[in-house]
């Protein structure tokens, strides 16, 4: 397991390298004069000389190169043109926000994924196996910014039942300590605020997580089915062991390999759909820092944004691989 | 005494054996009530794209702003937008967009895709490391932010929006063709037809390749749902289509403003984008069902 845990981050060296080449290109990839790009056409031919040497854009491809990486390697993520802050202090609050709700939409999506697909692998061909099955089927079909603002119309316009944008009651806020409002809000002691951070958190939440869902619960159902069907689950019922005990001991645990991967995967989609999300719920996460980094063109922003969404990405990737031996010990690494 | 020992078979009349085979697919296919729907939904968006001049009431960018933001009814059937355009119309012409967007990036990623996974399957070594890192890094991106980032890069257009997507679905269709590759070289035939001398370039095209076109087929269908969502979000973003292209994530960005007192501005665009996302969906999965039994769910 050790030798495969090395293995696997010595393999990541070359993904990573490859990474940044490709966020680095993204400003190189701009037609044109990328200086007049950032800072419009009518910018005086001294300014965007200045821009060049800041971003290091008049020296040689290789030269900028290394000094990027050398950069990235000191922990430093560049310079915002619009705020002139450095990025890695700045993306820090928005990372826990987007943390924070692609957390709370996994958690969504699992729970009712993974039960809705046992449920509906157990009285399979009943109506709540078609009626979860064609949910399911119309939450991989649906463009989650759709969603978003359907939600935001029944739930927070018309009905008036939930927030419609935001993370927390701005005019009250608590103190941030983790920038994770639903922990900050418990540290300070403020139930009232902890209540109105999870009404922020259901809109956003739900919308997030309804394509992961929908994936989880077909996985869960096809990979349940196969399981069931198996003569150690014969042998259990035979036994006269408990429905659940079977279901939850024995069946879940063989089904749930597949399952966990799909887990993985649809978390780095989060990661993407979040950008979505956040700009449809004004939700200050990383995705709408570098939407509004785009909308501003401020470059270097949008590289460091992307690069680290990827290295969360990628970092979850591992960590779903190495946690298929904990889930099944049938898998041997050598 | 000079009989052979092994008396081969004629071969098989190829020709029939291949349309009888598409024809036993169709069969099954017809049978998954499921698939039939998806086909119906996207023959029906199909048509809409073909006829929209006839279809459509009103020009898409015809503007009667003393008409802005009328509700759904017998002159305007999906109501107006902010600028007074029929949302009908803009729909129909709209699902040219969509579709197209859909199906050329698709095309555009199974040729990229498709050839560099047989030059990886197929060659090996260091071409194929080459390529599986290359693959490997562009996966390390979640799909939406990496065509964000060309976009960023490129210029929001139409255009560069189709042409990210592309990029960002090879290595969906180059691993797989990379995999159906390694596999099918260990086969006996592929061997055989190396040992009596046949070019490499014949052994792809005429064994290989054919050999790959099921899963192609089925991850290609469901790649076009994914690429018009993920088009219809670059749209969303500002970052596809630009005005006054009648793009649905476009219409649905424009109008969201409105959507407390005109929510039809909003719903209708958006129930396009599903219905034909569900409709290939709807076929992709028939088809795996029948081309591609290991992956049956």
């Amino acid at each position: 397991m050790l030798n495969y845990t090395i293995r696997r981050l010595l393999m990541l060296i070359p993904v990573l390298l490859g990474m940044t080449i490709i966020v680095f290109s993204i400003i190189h990839a701009i037609p044109g004069d990328p200086a007049e790009v950032i800072l419009g056409e009518k910018a005086s031919n001294s300014s965007k000389e200045a821009l060049r040497k800041e971003l290091k854009l008049d020296q040689p491809l290789l030269v900028q190169y290394g000094d990027y990486l050398k950069k990235l390697a000191a922990g430093d993520l560049g310079t915002s043109i619009r705020t002139r802050e450095p990025i890695s202090a700045e993306i820090t609050p928005y990372l826990a926000a987007t943390l924070e709700l692609t957390l709370v939409a996994m958690a969504f999506a699992v729970f009712f994924g993974v039960n809705a697909g046992i449920l509906s692998a157990w009285k399979q061909n009943s109506w709540f196996d078609y009626l979860s099955m064609l949910i399911a089927l119309i939450g991989v079909s649906m463009p989650i910014f759709w969603l978003g603002l359907m939600e935001q119309w029944l739930f927070a316009l018309e009905l008036k039942w939930l927030p419609s944008i935001g993370r927390m009651n701005a005019r009250d806020p608590v103190e941030s300590v983790t920038n994770l409002y639903l922990i900050d809000s418990l540290l300070s002691g403020r139930a009232d605020q902890f209540w109105t951070v999870v009404k922020h958190l259901i809109l956003p939440g739900i919308a997030l997580g309804t394509i992961p869902m929908a994936i989880i619960a077909r996985m869960t159902r096809s990979s349940m089915l196969e399981v069931l069907r198996s003569d150690y689950i014969r042998t259990a019922k035979a036994k006269g062991l408990s429905q659940m005990f079977i279901i939850y001991k024995h069946a879940l645990r063989n089904a749930f390999i597949p399952v966990l991967t799909v887990i993985g995967l649809q978390f780095g989609l989060l990661l993407g759909g979040a950008v979505l999300t956040e700009t449809i719920f004004a939700w200050p996460g990383v995705g709408r820092y570098i939407f509004d980094a785009i909308a501003s063109r401020d470059y270097p922003v949008i590289q460091s944004g992307i690069l680290i969404i990827a290295f969360i990405f990628v970092l979850i990737n591992l960590l779903v691989d190495l946690l298929y031996a904990a889930v099944d010990p049938r898998i041997n690494f050598k | 005494m000079s009989q052979p020992a092994i008396k081969l078979a004629p071969p098989p009349p190829a020709k029939t054996e291949v349309s009888s085979s598409w024809r036993d697919g169709w069969r099954s296919f017809r049978k998954n009530r499921l698939a039939m729907v998806g086909l119906g939904i996207i023959v029906f968006f199909v048509l809409i794209a073909v006829l929209a001049p006839f279809i459509a009431p009103y020009d898409y960018k015809e503007q009667e702003l003393v008409n802005r933001l009328h509700k759904p009814g017998g002159e305007h059937w999906f109501g107006t937008d902010d600028l007074g355009r029929d949302i009908f119309s803009r729909i129909i012409y709209g699902t040219r967009i969509s579709l197209w967007v859909g199906i050329s990036s698709v095309v555009g990623s199974i040729v990229a895709g498709t050839m560099l996974g047989i030059v990886a399957g197929y060659y090996g070594r260091w071409l194929d490391a080459l390529i599986s890192r290359f693959f490997d890094i562009l996966l390390a991106f979640p799909g939406i932010l990496l065509a964000i980032a060309i976009v960023a890069a490129l210029g929001p257009s139409l255009q560069n929006a189709l042409l990210a997507i592309a990029i960002v679905n090879v290595p969906v269709f180059g691993r797989l063709v990379r995999a159906r590759v390694l596999s099918l070289r260990e086969e006996e035939y592929i061997m055989a037809a190396r040992a009596i001398g046949m070019k490499n370039s014949r052994i792809l095209w005429q064994h290989i390749l054919p050999n790959c076109l099921g899963p192609i087929i089925v991850q290609g269908t469901l790649g076009i749902a994914t690429a018009i969502i993920e088009a219809a979000a670059l749209g969303f973003l500002g970052m596809g289509a630009q005005p006054p292209e009648p793009e649905w994530g476009k219409m649905l960005s424009d109008s969201r403003q409105f959507i407390q007192n005109a929510p039809w501005t909003v719903i209708f665009p958006g129930l396009s984008i599903m219905l034909t996302v569900l409709g290939f969906n709807l076929i992709g999965d028939g088809l795996r069902d029948v081309l591609d039994p290991r992956m049956k769910s």
